[in-house]
């Protein structure tokens, strides 16, 4: 069984549903925490949602430091699919394992909604199991979620595919060009704002297609790094 | 103690929105002088001994590496602070 890093900073919060969500998907779910610079032989690392060390500084600029980080970086660059969200896609972007940063949301205010988004790109180690263009309702949850680069990489990021969700219906926080998530130029390091990790049980996601807190979607972001492990 | 101040903030083409708050608040409450406002970081970072070049220029890294995010913001200034207390 595929063995899945969740990593723990401190002010992390969204751990145990990432480690739950690698369990429904059917791996094994492995802590690693942030003073310990060993990955425990995982083959892959979430890096979760929260607020790690207060967002003090900006928001993933202390956790970059941690530890664990440097062994992340190296194995990234390797290959190990890595997926981050919220404060872990903010912890990839300063970490430099993906581009541009995020700000405070445009109209200043914490935003939580469930949220559409296309996926752009199922090429990547944690979106193979969606089709192209499909739609999913995952929650969004934050207050530093506006993502910006300058022009040139944007332009980048499209011409190579790298933009793998786009805000759908609205742009909740003023992100540019609506994107709500990115890869690397290989596709294993993938970051995104909204949260798969809480769509993955009937009864405690989104409403989805059977009624009221039955979505999903989110599942498939964990079935896609095992299938992709498997290859 | 000598102490370095560096200062920080967004880029002039990043949108601020913090600022944007600030600059419509100070318009509400009467301070209708101002057209904008931008919200920066000031960091004070302290020695033991006096401010040396290298002081600055360790000073200088630590705003470019640590401090500032690149992507989102400028150091626009690194100075040693004249009136920090001698001990």
């Amino acid at each position: 069984m595929s063995r899945i890093g969740v990593v723990t900073f401190p002010g992390t919060l969204d751990d145990r549903d990432a480690a739950r969500a690698v369990r429904l998907a059917g791996g094994e779910p492995v802590a690693l925490w942030h003073g310990d610079a060993d990955l425990h032989g995982v083959d892959a690392v979430v890096l979760p949602g929260g607020f790690s060390y207060g967002d003090y500084l900006r928001a993933g600029a202390i956790s970059r430091f941690a530890p664990v980080m440097s062994e992340i970086v190296d194995a990234a660059n390797r290959g190990l699919p890595v997926l981050g969200i919220c404060n872990g896609f903010q912890v990839l972007t300063e970490a430099h394992l993906l581009p541009g940063s995020m700000i405070k949301n445009d109209h200043l205010h914490f935003v939580c909604r469930e949220q559409v988004l296309s996926v752009d790109n199922v090429d990547t180690a944690w979106t193979r199991d969606y089709t192209q263009g499909e739609r999913i309702t995952i929650p969004l949850k934050n207050q530093d979620g506006q993502y910006v680069a300058d022009e040139h990489t944007l332009d980048e990021l499209e011409g190579e595919g790298r933009v793998v969700f786009r805000y759908q219906d609205v742009n909740p926080n003023g992100s540019r060009r609506g994107i709500a998530g990115i890869s690397n130029a290989r596709g294993n390091v993938v970051g995104l704002m909204p949260h798969p990790e809480h769509a993955v049980e009937e009864g405690f996601g989104p409403d989805g297609g059977k009624g009221p807190r039955t979505g999903t979607d989110g599942l498939r972001f964990f079935t896609s790094v095992l299938h992709a492990l498997v290859g | 103690m000598g102490r370095v101040v560096v200062d920080v903030m967004p880029k002039p083409e990043i949108l601020d929105p913090q600022g944007k708050a600030v600059a419509a608040a100070l318009s509400r409450l009467g301070f209708d002088q101002f057209a904008n406002a931008r919200q920066g970081k000031r960091f004070e970072l302290e020695v033991e001994g006096e401010v040396t070049d290298e002081v600055l220029a360790a000073a200088r890294a630590a705003g470019e590496q640590v401090l500032s995010n690149p992507v989102i913001e400028d150091v626009v200034a690194v100075y040693a602070d004249e009136t920090a207390v001698t001990a």
